[in-house]
């Protein structure tokens, strides 16, 4: 492998990479400003007993940002192994 | 112990297994002699002592003499574990204490702090941490003096770093030595050295190895502490095994209640005390949700940028790792969080609700004065009952409280035995202890690596190196102590100030370093230096009476300190030469998980 296909390789891992952590910050300005501030409107809703609203910030985006978490590094993975950047643990 | 045979970091699990056991069996004893008749206090210094000693052994067992080790426990800690420490070393007495209160007297606005704080994590992972570990570095001073070279730069994050960690810190010794002057008995002056005495003794002789491993065990106790009151409360009121998901109607019936009493400020306030007057579950007020939404954002950049908490990634031995833990340390916090909101509805509840047998709004006032959980908290001046309009009924703007002892009140509010306080108090003494060992260590590790050794005296050898790191660990203990004892500042304006403070000068030039390949030292310099001042002016300004901009109070000054140094770190960067090849290289390398550190072991 010369020394360009490498730094091509490289490219096209911190693409992905970049792509993969611009829809994981999407996600999180949406469940950390974007609920927060429709909380009255979300409120007239009902869930499992709850003001939706309320639900929500008080557990539905806390759930969110640990599942958000946990698949972005389970995608991450994915995209070391595919550009052999993975580690033994 | 013949239990544990070979190497300590192949027996974790085994240890932490007889470690949590042995608490367990620890309550139960203190229970057993709650029967026999032992008084609460005897049991409540027992609790803390005990606690604290365990601390104290582990810390001992710890002890080093490498560096690899002092500085970033020779980055050999299991992701699993160093999410707890994490969690522990996230988790201050503010949170532990305070958080339930906070969102009982101050409903939809408070919440941001809960949103904010776990939120926070979802940049770290994203942003900061895996990054941080590949450079290889010990400190976050560290990680801009290599990536933008020269000592001006690392002396502007040492300086932003100290500034925002002592202020939290002094908060910490604060809580720390709170709850050590009401379970042992001692007055606050002499609560707070023995506070600081026992943070000490877990940090001193180890450094970072020593902190790591106590703060999995304070993790273990405060989470124990935290979760056994409400979920015994919640099946004791009939509120259902798990409270987290069946409070659903408590909440909504909330407004109910709000409505049949009234959120109306006292005829004649009490100082220092606080009557509900903001609904639970929604906002009201102008400004109401671009207030929760700037604090949030503030709360989060903070905890991407906080190094008490980044320091923790460089522990881990692989990038890979590195991430993980950052997954178990969110889900660890999160069993707390989303706590907080159900005890704070839960105890609301029992003291609203006419039909529970714990209510008091609404009831004689007579009947109410003569309880013994509403003397005890009474006495002491934390809780105040004053039947303001003379009709012989306690009305809600009559019920005087402190917003930090909900916690604290709840187990006998909820009528359960003493030996839940005695837990709650070495809850919240774990809670306090963790983080402030993790924010002296971060203070005194920037003080030894980066301003002694990499600027001072570069060829000061080990030993010497080592040492001066823990001559300036007591020296800033003591500052903060000393601070604490003086009683400047409440904990929770303190540590939203330290989230201000970091984010200010520090989001950027950190995130950047990693995101942006063409930032370069004067616009790294430019975006700290400009955004701390701008910052600490704005507090200044809105502190001593100004007019806040948009509703931005002092609590969330750092949305105009990190506004300020982005343009500023932008406009310098683009107006000065782009970083020479190899400092480019330097970042290439470390976006990429595998091949060596930049910064080399023992550096």
């Amino acid at each position: 492998m010369s020394a360009n296909d490498a730094g091509d390789v490289r490219d096209r891992y911190w693409a992905k990479t970049r792509n993969l952590t611009i829809v994981v910050l999407a996600l999180w300005a949406f469940f950390s400003l974007v609920v927060p501030a429709m909380v009255s409107t979300l409120n007239e809703f009902t869930f499992l007993g709850f003001p939706f609203g309320f639900y929500m910030i008080a557990q539905g985006s806390l759930i969110a940002f640990v599942v958000i978490i946990w698949v972005q590094n389970w995608r991450q993975d994915a995209i070391d192994d595919e550009f052999g950047f993975g580690e033994e643990e | 112990m013949a239990l544990i045979q070979g190497r300590f970091i192949d027996n974790i699990g085994r240890v932490y297994a007889i470690y949590t056991g042995g608490f367990l069996a620890f309550i139960l004893l203190m229970a057993v002699l709650e029967q026999l008749g032992v008084g609460a206090d005897t049991i409540g210094i027992l609790f803390v002592a005990f606690t604290i000693a365990i601390y104290a052994l582990i810390g001992w067992l710890s002890r080093t003499m490498e560096v690899d080790a002092y500085y970033v426990a020779g980055r050999q800690v299991p992701a699993v574990y160093n999410g707890m420490a994490t969690a522990a070393d996230w988790m201050s007495g503010a949170s532990f204490v305070a958080l339930a209160g906070g969102v009982y007297f101050g409903g939809y606005g408070y919440m941001a702090f809960i949103v904010g704080w776990t939120g926070g994590y979802v940049l770290v992972n994203s942003l900061m941490a895996p990054y941080l570990r590949k450079f290889g570095c010990y400190t976050v001073p560290d990680f801009i003096g290599t990536r933008y070279g020269g000592n001006l730069a690392r002396l502007c994050a040492v300086i932003v770093l100290v500034v925002a960690s002592f202020t939290y810190v002094t908060a910490q010794i604060n809580a720390t030595g709170t709850i050590a002057a009401r379970a042992l008995h001692i007055p606050f002056s002499y609560g707070v050295w023995f506070g600081l005495l026992g943070i000490l003794l877990c940090s001193m002789l180890g450094g970072m190895r020593a902190v790591t491993w106590t703060q999995v065990a304070q993790y273990i106790v405060l989470i124990i502490a935290y979760l056994v009151p409400v979920i015994w409360m919640s099946n004791a009121q009939g509120f259902g095994l798990i409270p987290h998901f069946t409070y659903g109607e408590a909440a909504a019936n909330m407004a109910n209640f709000e409505a049949q009493y009234g959120l109306n400020p006292p005829a004649e306030a009490i100082p220092g005390l606080s009557v509900l007057t903001t609904p639970h579950t929604g906002p009201v007020g102008d400004y109401a949700e671009w207030k929760f939404i700037t604090l949030a954002l503030c709360m989060m950049c903070g905890t991407a940028s906080l190094p008490h908490i980044l320091m923790r990634y460089f522990t881990t031995p692989t990038v890979r790792s590195a991430r993980k833990s950052v997954a178990w340390s969110l889900l660890f916090i999160f069993l707390l969080y989303f706590t907080a909101p159900a005890l704070a509805t839960l105890t609301k509840l029992q003291l609203l609700d006419p039909n529970l047998p714990t209510a008091i709004i609404g009831k004689p006032f007579e009947e109410v004065a003569s309880l013994a959980w509403i003397q005890n908290w009474s006495s002491v001046g934390f809780l105040a009952i004053a039947d303001q309009n003379a009709d012989g009924i306690l009305q809600l703007n009559e019920f005087f409280m402190r917003p930090d002892i909900v916690v604290l009140a709840t187990p006998e509010i909820a009528g359960l035995p003493y030996v839940i306080s005695g837990l709650v108090a070495a809850g919240g003494m774990a809670a306090a202890m963790s983080t402030a060992d993790g924010l002296l260590l971060a203070i005194a590790n920037a003080l030894s690596h980066d301003l002694y050794y990499k600027m001072i005296d570069p060829k000061a050898d080990t030993a010497v190196r080592l040492i001066v790191a823990r001559i300036l660990l007591v020296g800033i203990g003591a500052l903060g102590a000393l601070i604490a004892s003086l009683q400047l500042t409440g904990i929770l304006g303190a540590v939203a100030w330290a989230f201000c403070f970091a984010c200010s000068g520090l989001f950027f030039p950190l995130a950047l370093g990693v995101w942006w390949k063409r930032a370069n030292r004067p616009g790294a310099v430019a975006g700290m230096a400009a955004g701390f001042i701008a910052g600490s002016l704005y507090l200044y300004y809105v502190y001593t009476g100004g007019a806040p901009w948009f509703g931005l109070d002092h609590l969330r000054f750092g949305i105009v300190g990190m506004a300020v140094s982005l343009v500023a770190m932008v406009v310098v960067t683009l107006l000065t030469p782009a970083p020479d090849e190899e400092i480019q290289r330097m970042v290439e390398e470390t976006r990429v998980p595998t091949g060596p550190a930049i910064l080399s072991d023992k550096h």
